[in-house]
């Protein structure tokens, strides 16, 4: 800890000596002083590079999304020079003998051409594709982190926000290059697509006609989807990254609780030049593991799908792990629809599309809604520990079992024939999952923190239980219990206390049974007097133990071995 | 011509023109009927051999005289096997199905039970109940007069609905499920298509003609011989398998190294 810097306490005694009469200082001198003073970046470099980072293992899964998105844009534009958005349709003359002479749109087949004929174009093809759905396993991952350690409480809650949005623009980016191949699969994902437009009320056919340009699949959409997919999108995630990290600067980074860290220090390593090493590192090792994977593993084999052609729909056909969740409520719902005045309105889509709606906006409002409920206005810079906040911790997994179990939907055929189910059954087993599985995710969950709660709270009071039992001259029987260091008993005490409200003065009744249920089954934190009365207690005990043991704690036979 | 003129009123010349007609009908019907006759030759010595194993491996199920047994219920046992033909017996008990292990939605592939002469021969002695699609020629099978592209388009239009546009295999209602056509015998490809045996629908010869049939098998061998060119091929199950590795491979590796760089330095 000693080595750490902190923003408030800069530590003067750690200076690297630094030989200021070498050459190479010399001439980084002459060379930055030359540079700043045409661009007078010199006081950002140095606010940057000053910049302190704490370092935890957790923190690291939205760097890991950043440089897949670099890989992203680096695979992407060696794709653009070969791929060719085109719906024309021309007559395969290609090496791949099992498609020779079968028609297709120009856009397959360049795709084939990538895959079978430009040197590397495999490789590149597979790694736009691996980064793709990595890219997004970091992003969810870090949201998770960022939500059940709330780190989106003020000042963060608009970086959530520009967050959650990036992670919206992810699943257009994957969607619309899922599409661009024009093979069977991702044209059997564009008229899922094109269905669920179909069935907004009244606007839905015009909404389809504009945006293919007339009836599906038309000759326009391959076009228009590479326009969003390699400038729209890409453009609007590299602006909101921006936006994301200068916030990230601007609010500091968040830290786990600890000794000497408070809600207004960072203690870690300065970006310059420790983090700047390791986050530099990290990126080659991203790219490696992306590269091994992509050289290794086959994905999307879209010369095993076919030309485009709108009648074939294959077993199995399924869209990019992070889409499968929008396909399972399709999978889910019966097939509900109703004629209101001659016209068809399709519960069985408009359905799923509202619960769609609805999981990710309560994802998108949560911290402004946790906010409401505490009523708490101050800063936060520490993380909360998962099971210190036992509602949110609990809403969050049942957030994710509700997604997770979309997506199961998803895949229901795969799964029937992997553990040899019936898929009908299964399907029910879902659908009633769906509504059970989050409620019953969020009580277990809730009484697992609780119970860890419970657990640090004895650990705090007490210390660790060493299993040795002293029986006194009086018949008692006495654990020894070995106190907890006052720094590991630091974390366990530090945390912020919130209590039900009862309504009025202000308080509406709706607040106040929102705050009766994120907290009325709280842990009455350790209190000062508590900790200690237990610590004079485990003083007198200690003194009857080492009164009957003479201040040895082995075991007769222990003794004996010795 | 003139004393068959003058008889054209004659009471029996209705008659005589009805036979004409029959056999005129029945022997272009015999003439263009596809594949009904008997391709292989069998003695009947086969078929006495066939009888014997019949009597002794399906009996219970299909009835001694092969005609389809119900239970107290009224639910099939087996079915009859009379006019099923020797290319459904050398489909079921070639690829190990039948005899069937135990019932249930459908019965799965199995090391064959009878040797290659056993399966002749009780494909012999069902053929004889009643005529049915016969084993396929070697000219069928023979791909190096197929054509794969064709092929391809045929398979992705009638069979990956089930199948998988890879031929990994796909799930049915109830259970049930079309099992993977990648690495099996070109003859009992054609069978299949032939027979619909289990839940699969019959292609026969005048949907698909044997040459597309053999078009179909030619496609799958493309497949298989072009193997997996991006590596290795998880199943070629699409982007589930490929998700679940993003997460669970691809994630630890990446977990393993965040968790070697947060690890302050000892």
């Amino acid at each position: 800890m000693r080595d750490h810097v902190s923003t408030t306490t800069p530590s003067a005694g750690k200076q690297t000596s630094i030989d200021q009469n070498s050459r190479v200082y010399k001439l980084g001198a002459v060379g930055g002083d030359w540079l700043d003073q045409r661009v007078a970046g010199g006081g950002l470099v140095k606010f940057i590079a000053r910049k302190i980072f704490p370092d935890h293992w957790s923190f690291m899964f939205g760097e890991v999304a950043l440089y897949s998105f670099v890989i992203l844009l680096i695979s992407g534009t060696f794709l653009t020079m070969f791929f060719d958005p085109s719906m024309e349709e021309v007559i395969y003359n290609g090496p791949y003998t099992a498609l020779q002479g079968a028609h297709m749109s120009r856009a397959y087949e360049s795709t084939l051409e990538i895959s079978f004929e430009v040197t590397g174009g495999l490789l590149f093809r597979q790694m736009h594709h691996w980064s793709a759905l990595v890219f997004m396993v970091a992003i969810f991952v870090h949201m998770f982190r960022v939500f059940f350690t709330g780190a989106f409480r003020k000042p963060r809650e608009l970086n959530w926000l520009v967050g959650f949005t990036l992670m919206i623009l992810g699943m257009v980016a994957g969607f619309s290059g899922y599409s661009l191949p024009d093979d069977v699969l991702s044209g059997n994902g564009l008229r899922v697509v094109e269905g669920l437009m179909k069935a907004v009320p009244v606007v839905g056919t015009y909404i389809v006609m504009l945006v293919f340009g007339g009836e599906f699949p038309g000759t326009d959409i391959i076009p228009r989807l590479f326009t969003i997919h390699i400038l729209l999108v890409p453009a609007m995630i590299l602006g909101l990254i921006g936006i994301h990290l200068v916030l990230l600067v601007l609010h500091k980074h968040t830290q786990y609780p600890g000794p000497g860290r408070t809600e207004r220090n960072v203690v870690g390593f300065p970006v310059f030049p420790v983090y700047a090493a390791k986050a530099g590192g990290f990126f080659f090792l991203v790219f490696g593991i992306i590269t091994l994977i992509s050289a290794t593993t086959s994905i999307n084999g879209v010369w095993n799908y076919g030309p485009y052609d709108p009648s074939p729909v294959s077993a199995g056909s399924q869209p990019d792990w992070y889409m499968l969740w929008t396909d399972g409520g399709l999978r889910l719902i019966p097939g509900w629809e109703s004629t209101i005045f001659g016209y068809v309105l399709s519960w069985n889509m408009l359905i799923p599309m509202a619960v769609y709606g609805l999981l990710l906006g309560v994802l998108a409002l949560y911290p402004f809604i946790e906010a409401w409920v505490t009523g708490d206005d101050r800063e936060h810079h520490l993380n909360d520990l998962p099971y210190n906040t036992p509602v949110r911790t609990g809403l969050g997994v049942a957030w994710i079992m509700t997604y997770l179990i979309l997506a199961l939907a998803a895949t229901n055929d795969l799964i029937a024939i992997a553990l040899q189910l019936s898929i009908n059954d299964l399907t029910w087993a879902l659908r009633i999952s769906f509504f059970v599985v989050p409620v019953l995710s969020f009580y277990v969950t809730k009484r697992l923190c609780l119970s860890i709660q419970r657990q640090k709270r004895d650990l705090a009071l007490h210390g660790e239980e060493t299993s040795r039992i002293v029986r006194t001259d009086t018949g008692d029987m006495i654990e020894i219990h070995e106190p907890l260091n006052e720094f590991d008993r630091w974390v366990l005490v530090q945390h912020d206390d919130y209590r039900p409200l009862k309504a009025g003065k202000g308080v509406s009744s709706l607040r106040a049974k929102a705050t009766s249920f994120f907290f009325k089954d709280r842990i009455e934190p350790v209190t000062p007097a508590e900790l200690r009365e237990a610590l004079e207690h485990h003083g007198h005990e200690k003194h009857v133990i080492d009164r009957v043991t003479g201040g040895d704690y082995r075991t007769p036979a222990e003794k004996a071995t010795h | 011509m003139k004393a068959l003129a003058a008889r054209r009123h004659h009471p029996m010349a209705l008659l005589v023109i009805l036979l004409l007609a029959l056999v005129a009908t029945g022997g272009l019907y015999t003439a263009f009927q596809p594949q009904t006759a008997q391709a292989e030759a069998y003695t009947q010595d086969d078929i006495d051999a066939g009888e014997a194993l019949f009597l002794a491996n399906c009996a219970t199920c299909h009835g001694v005289n092969a005609e389809g047994l119900q239970d107290a219920d009224g639910s099939t046992l087996g079915p009859s096997l009379i006019g099923v033909g020797a290319a459904a017996v050398d489909f079921q008990v070639g690829t190990g199905r039948m005899p069937m292990q135990h019932s249930g939605a459908q019965a799965a592939r199995k090391p064959p039970q009878m040797n290659e002469e056993q399966t002749r021969q009780l494909a012999a002695y069902v053929a004889s109940l009643g005529p049915g699609p016969a084993v396929p020629d070697e000219e069928w099978l023979d791909t190096s007069q197929g054509d794969a592209t064709k092929g391809g388009e045929i398979f992705r239009i009638n069979c990956a609905m089930c199948h998988n546009a890879a031929g990994a295999g796909g799930a049915l209602t109830r259970g049930k499920y079309a099992p993977p056509v990648i690495g099996l015998e070109p003859k009992h490809v054609y069978e299949a298509m032939e027979t619909g045996p289990q839940n699969m629908p019959v292609f026969n010869d005048t949907n698909l003609s044997p040459s597309d049939k053999r078009d179909v098998i030619t496609y799958l061998e493309t497949l298989e011989e072009n193997g997996s060119p991006g590596g290795i091929s998880l199943g070629s199950l699409g982007p589930v398998t490929e998700g679940l590795y993003a997460w669970t491979i691809v994630l630890s590796l990446l977990l393993g190294c965040a968790v070697w760089l947060g690890a302050k330095a000892k």
